[in-house]
């Protein structure tokens, strides 16, 4: 039944989760809530995880979702239900590709849709802000600060405005701040 | 036979793809103009440009949305299978690996610091990834309108993101017959 219950959960994802990999964060974030399978801390591990492998970031979730979750199994129904509203919806869509793009309502629909998408990955933004700084969430709002946490996050952030960099060269000098200065 | 060579040729043309790219979206352009046009031939540069802006409106993955149109204009329906499966195995393989090795080693104080580390990391990269979206996507106060409402929805009453999306595509539409109206 979890196989079953994996597979539509993340149908659901793969059917709404438009602009590609960090638009599963969001419902990702909800199916944590939803069922407690993983916790947001964790979901923040997958996320480096993901960032730091090769591979699509949403197929790079799915399988580690689906293994924490229910093991291999849990993630290969979890990329079947992610991937299978794509192979419908494209295949479709290629039957009259010309005219879905110039159909004024997809465009305008699109355009709404847009900053809403920004706007539900903002909102997961600013609760892996939460989980990275505070500690003890439950206390309040924003629990603790965890001082040593936060004048990292205030290096780091310039940083990678500065000097885009990829992902995987900053979440490698994190780890080794977070060893050396016991996070 | 020939038909088999061709739909293994897919798998491995799109598992290279998955395996070289880190990311996904964006990144993976280089490797699929390589790999498809350079190399197979399969599609020209126009046409790979027009697949990748379709890839970004279509709800899933880019990079598997990309795997299903090549690989169906190659061998229809069993093509769009072989490169999905092509796309998506390496990330299945490489994930697993490290899962298992990640719930084996959580345990050990250094590895947990380390990634307490890497969740400060996570979260700045988020903002700036949240930053580029923001620039492109909210370009109005209309659409900044949208940005705040979505974000207002998710953060404060935890509401689930598929009412949020088909509500601000229904609003993207009225909105647009309004202008056309004035």
């Amino acid at each position: 039944m979890i196989y079953l219950l994996l597979f539509w959960e993340f149908f659901k994802i793969g059917v709404f989760a438009i602009g590609g990999g960090l638009s599963t964060l969001p419902f990702l974030y909800q199916l944590s809530d939803k069922y407690g399978w993983f916790t947001n801390s964790e979901l923040t591990n997958m996320i480096a995880v993901s960032e730091s492998t090769p591979g699509p970031l949403g197929a790079n979730m799915a399988t580690y979702a689906g293994y924490h979750t229910a093991g291999i199994g849990g993630s290969f129904f979890a990329n079947l239900g992610l991937v299978l509203p794509s192979i419908i919806i494209v295949i479709i869509v290629c039957q009259f590709l010309s005219r879905f793009n110039e159909n004024t309502k997809v465009q305008n629909a699109f355009w709404g849709l847009r900053p809403a998408v920004v706007g539900l990955i903002a909102a997961v933004a600013v609760s892996l802000i939460q989980i990275a700084i505070f500690t003890g969430i439950n206390s309040g709002l924003f629990g603790t600060v965890d001082v040593k946490a936060l004048i990292l996050f205030a290096v780091m952030l310039p940083l990678i405005f500065i000097f885009k960099k990829h992902p995987v060269f900053y979440i490698a000098i994190a780890a080794v701040v977070g060893i050396v200065c016991k996070l | 036979m020939t038909q088999l060579r061709q739909l293994l040729e897919i798998i491995w043309t799109f598992f290279k793809i998955g395996a070289l790219t880190f990311g996904g979206g964006y990144s993976m352009l280089p490797m699929l103009q390589r790999e498809t046009v350079e190399r197979q031939h399969w599609l020209d540069e126009n046409k790979l440009a027009d697949y990748f802006a379709l890839s970004q409106c279509l709800p899933g993955l880019i990079a598997v949305n990309m795997a299903v149109m090549i690989g169906y204009q190659q061998k229809k329906t069993a093509g769009a299978v072989a490169a999905v499966i092509g796309v998506v195995l390496p990330s299945f393989v490489v994930i697993l690996i490290v899962a298992a090795l990640l719930s084996n080693y959580m345990h050990i104080a250094a590895v947990a610091s380390a990634f307490a580390g890497i969740r400060v990391a996570v979260a700045a990269l988020v903002i700036y990834s949240v930053y580029g979206m923001f620039k492109n996507g909210v370009k109005d106060w209309v659409a900044f309108v949208i940005f705040i409402v979505a974000l207002i929805l998710m953060l404060l009453f935890n509401i689930s993101p598929i009412p949020v999306i088909i509500g601000a595509a229904i609003a993207g539409i009225l909105i647009g017959q309004m202008r056309m109206c004035r």
